[in-house]
């Protein structure tokens, strides 16, 4: 592939990020929202106090806002798939099939259902309904969410198919190999447990407004201890789980893993950069310059993270590029050089098939199911290899600051419940005005979660089998910074409106009169 | 279940609004960017299956 628009690509690279960050927006708060409601009126139906379920009708208000505006904006990125990524979308379509229809139906039947029950149920229903609809909204919501990440993780690790050369398709050989993909399950638990925290600092942080405005003390301190030892919990197994997803990283995606690490040459007791600020274009010439203006490492702790040994060898951006045989790394360009056979016998195998020469097809189909795990390097077989290099200043400090700040939303989690037990939140108005602004942080932190997996995998679309420059539809690359355009419109107007709608909710506050007000007025 | 849903949709305070930037919503998505800026490539343009895996084949294979 020598001419490729890169106009195109990248417009529908930019399309595709916007409205999938977007999204992102408004997905984590629900998946993280609705578990919380849900621990509240368990209190409620527990306890039978009341001022649990004013609690509860609260946050679920903002949960209802949350999810209306949010509801459908994935969709965009389907419609994406079709115009944008038509190729792609044909490649993988029976891969994508099967999960994306049971998200579908569980999100419709499940979520619509017992959304309604937990929205216009009370008093409708017993409690006891009331409140298992509450936990299905949160279980189907967060099973939902579990389809498109086995979907995204298929791309980040392709298992479980086989390609039909006669539909130029991706067939599902092994269903449970998809669903139980290594990357699929770490990222489901890392990306659920990482919405869990987003959703507490939110809690806690417009919990911290009440108390700064002197307002509902006694609803604001619960909904703080709830929401701190929900997010607090999320916030220990999420450090797990991303020690999980360095080591499916260091696994599956080497490049994306030295790429984060801006580890251009590979190393035995490899230690980790906890802190650094990367030189301007350092090492991609020469590799013996200085790779850092500033850091602090932890010795050995890059090894171990990737392989559970502090002894292990890390592979670094020249090792893969350049290959490395001592450690048995094959170079991009011998990979490149595979993926153009493999990409010739395909083209061999269709001639030879429409010309009626089975001998040939034959052939040129062992030629190429030899070489397809190599199929998206052929693309590169007359390009600069550098290409296939990611962002590595974007990974680097995408991943820095997203667990940076995970650290912080710990410590606060960790002060704020033992304030909040104390009693002594009022006292200490700096944590609360950090908890406060802690939520856009959170938010960012989100974001930047994606944008390290993301970017990090570029530039492929499906790890090692096909680039972006080969995923992309022939269309018009005006069109698609028409629709940019028009995208960042209407998701603009969409996040100014939930922003809107909630603060007038969040400045009304709970419904009714509070238990402690009450008391102090009788 | 009609009574359920309807007492429900009537009683929404928050809710009136928020149906009303869903309905515009899913109006602006699916009536026009679906219609107008957002075709199926592959389905507006070949008629087949076999088509489309060969024009897919052809792409990709160029």
């Amino acid at each position: 592939m020598e001419h490729v628009d890169f106009s195109l690509v990248d417009w529908s690279r930019a399309q595709f990020a916007l409205t999938a960050l977007y999204h992102w927006l408004f997905v984590p708060l629900t998946l993280g929202l609705s578990f919380i409601i849900a621990f509240m009126e368990t209190q409620y139906v527990r306890t039978g106090n009341p001022e649990w379920k004013r609690i509860t009708k609260f946050w679920m208000t903002l949960f209802g806002v949350n999810f209306a505006i949010g509801v459908a904006t994935g969709i965009i990125l389907e419609f994406q798939f079709g115009t944008n990524w038509s190729n792609y979308s044909w490649f993988v379509g029976d891969i994508f099939g099967a999960p994306l229809a049971i998200e579908g139906i569980m999100a419709f039947f499940m979520e619509s259902t017992f959304i309604a029950v937990m929205f216009f149920g009370w008093n409708k229903v017993s409690k006891k309904f009331h409140l298992i609809s509450t936990w299905l909204v949160a279980i189907g919501s967060n099973l939902s969410a579990l389809w498109i990440l086995v979907a995204n993780a298929w791309m980040q690790n392709p298992v479980g198919m086989e390609f039909n050369p006669d539909t130029a398709r991706n067939e599902m050989a092994n269903f449970a190999e998809v669903l139980f993909n290594p990357v699929a399950v770490n990222k489901f638990y890392h990306t659920v447990l990482s919405s869990y925290i987003l959703a507490s600092v939110f809690v806690v942080g417009i919990s911290a407004w009440f108390l700064l405005k002197n307002r509902e003390h006694l609803f604001a301190k619960k909904s703080i201890i709830v929401a701190s030892i929900f997010g607090l919990s999320a916030s220990f197994l999420t450090v797990l789980t991303g020690d999980g997803s360095a080591r499916n990283m260091a696994k599956y995606q080497p490049m994306k893993f030295a790429a984060m690490e801006n580890l251009y040459m590979g190393q035995q007791n490899a230690p980790l950069t906890a802190i650094g600020f990367l030189q301007k274009n350092a090492l991609e010439s020469d590799p013996s310059k200085q790779d850092f203006v500033f850091k602090i490492e932890i010795p050995n702790m890059l090894s171990y993270m990737a392989f559970l040994d502090p002894n292990a060898y890390v592979p670094g951006i020249h090792d893969l590029v350049k290959g490395n045989t001592e450690r048995n790394i094959m170079s991009y360009s011998e990979r490149s050089e595979k993926g153009k056979v493999a990409i010739t016998s395909l083209s061999e195998y269709k001639n030879a098939k429409k010309a009626g020469n089975d001998s040939i097809a034959n052939d040129a189909l062992v030629k190429f199911n030899e070489n397809y795990a190599h199929f998206g390097y052929g693309y590169y077989a007359n390009r600069d290899l550098n290409e296939l290099i990611p962002s590595v200043p974007t990974t680097f400090y995408s991943f820095r600051i997203m667990v940076g700040l995970g650290f912080h939303f710990m410590a606060l989690f960790m002060v704020v419940l033992l304030l909040a037990r104390k009693d002594k939140l009022e006292k200490y108005r700096f944590i609360l005005y950090t908890a406060l602004w802690t939520i856009p942080l959170a938010y960012i932190a989100s974001e930047l979660g994606w944008v390290v997996a993301e970017v990090g995998r570029q530039p492929w679309v499906i790890q090692d089998i096909l680039p972006t420059i080969a995923a992309v539809s022939q269309i018009s690359s005006t069109s698609v910074q028409i629709t940019f355009g028009l995208f960042f419109i209407i998701f603009t107007g969409l996040l100014i409106a939930e922003i809107k709608i909630m603060i007038t909710q969040i400045k009304k506050g709970p419904e009714g009169e509070t238990i402690e007000t009450e008391i102090k007025t009788s | 279940m009609f009574q359920f849903y309807y007492q429900g949709f009537k009683n929404m305070t928050v809710g009136k609004r928020l149906w009303t930037i869903i309905i515009i919503k899913l109006i602006i998505m699916f009536l026009i960017l679906k219609v107008f800026f957002f075709p199926n490539f592959l389905k507006s343009n070949f008629k087949t299956d076999e088509e489309r895996g060969n024009y897919v084949i052809k792409q990709l294979t160029k």
